[in-house]
């Protein structure tokens, strides 16, 4: 069990890192693209203004 | 263009991690032996190229689209990790990397282990340069299995870490200390704009969106990442100085 949980915990660790809001916010960046480009919008914009409040928001958190 | 960038990339992040390698092999073999670390670092090599063997196939199966979506995602992720780090390096708020410094401290707790003897071999320096060189490796096999397989070129990408493995590894046993020179932190900083420039332009390819330009786009994502990181450690110094 304890192999397992260290298993799962190096790989989050290695994709997830210190700030999982900031995995979470690309992922729904990510999945908003996907849905405006199913409804026919080419939002190709979105997941770079998304990089960039991520990005800022957590190095602002990082360095309170 | 595409190419050079993801050869250079691969090339980068390959030196830095084999960078950090390097000096974990270095301590287990000046404080444990040399027979011991390196056959640590065979072995782990060993499952490396089992790993990269068994993934790089398989990945290639499947579809194009799919693909780009889950490596921009991962690319993403991790290259933000990267680059978060770098930025909060340069402002300050994080220590900078210092091999000498790992390369004391690995070194310290090494000679202060208890000899064990499994396999004729020093069983503390085996497992020291065989988890140092899988764990950095691992980063590796993942960076060139999905830098290479977004493109449907991984043996550009391999070129650029076994270029990287090369340098390292030759310089290593000349200087036989570890690279203390080599400008990681700044190289560091670029591999993360590199790895999140990567994810951005496939993770939008990825979810449907095109990018005006197509290929040519991707000098463009990186002036972004670039501007935004520089800002973003601009703002940092000044918030540390009013802090201060």
């Amino acid at each position: 069990m304890r192999r397992v949980r260290g298993f799962g915990h190096f790989w989050w660790d290695f994709v997830v890192g210190d700030d999982w809001r900031a995995a979470a916010g690309v992922v729904v960046a990510i999945g908003a693209t996907a849905s405006f480009a199913g409804g026919g919008v080419d939002a190709w914009w979105l997941i770079p203004a998304a990089v960039a409040a991520v990005l800022w928001l957590s190095v602002l958190r990082a360095s309170r | 263009m595409t190419a050079g960038f993801l050869i250079a990339a691969a090339f980068l992040a390959s030196a830095v991690e084999f960078v950090e390698a390097l000096t974990i092999v270095l301590a287990a073999g000046v404080s444990r032996g040399w027979r011991s670390a390196l056959a640590g670092l065979g072995a782990a090599t060993l499952v490396l190229a089992v790993i990269v063997a068994a993934l790089g196939p398989a990945l290639t199966r499947i579809p194009i689209s799919a693909l780009r979506l889950l490596v921009g995602a991962l690319l993403l992720t991790f290259g933000l990790q990267w680059l978060r780090k770098a930025i909060l390096r340069a402002s300050g708020f994080k220590a900078l990397h210092d091999e000498e410094a790992i390369f004391a401290r690995e070194l310290e707790e090494a000679r202060a282990a208890r000899g064990e003897q499994r396999a004729g071999l020093d069983w503390y320096g085996f497992t020291l340069a065989f988890k140092g060189v899988l764990l950095e490796g691992l980063e590796v096999a993942f960076i060139v299995i999905t830098f290479g397989s977004a493109q449907g070129r991984i043996a550009l990408a391999a070129l650029g870490a076994g270029a990287a493995l090369v340098l390292v590894a030759v310089v290593g046993v000349l200087v036989r200390a570890p690279l203390s020179r080599v400008p990681e932190n700044t190289m560091k900083f670029a591999v993360g704009a590199m790895l999140t420039t990567f994810g951005i332009f496939w993770a939008t390819e990825g979810a449907g969106a095109h990018w005006p330009g197509e290929d040519a786009a991707l000098p463009g994502v990186l002036a972004f990442v670039l501007a935004l990181s520089f800002s973003a450690v601009a703002t940092l110094r000044r918030r540390r100085v009013a802090l201060a």
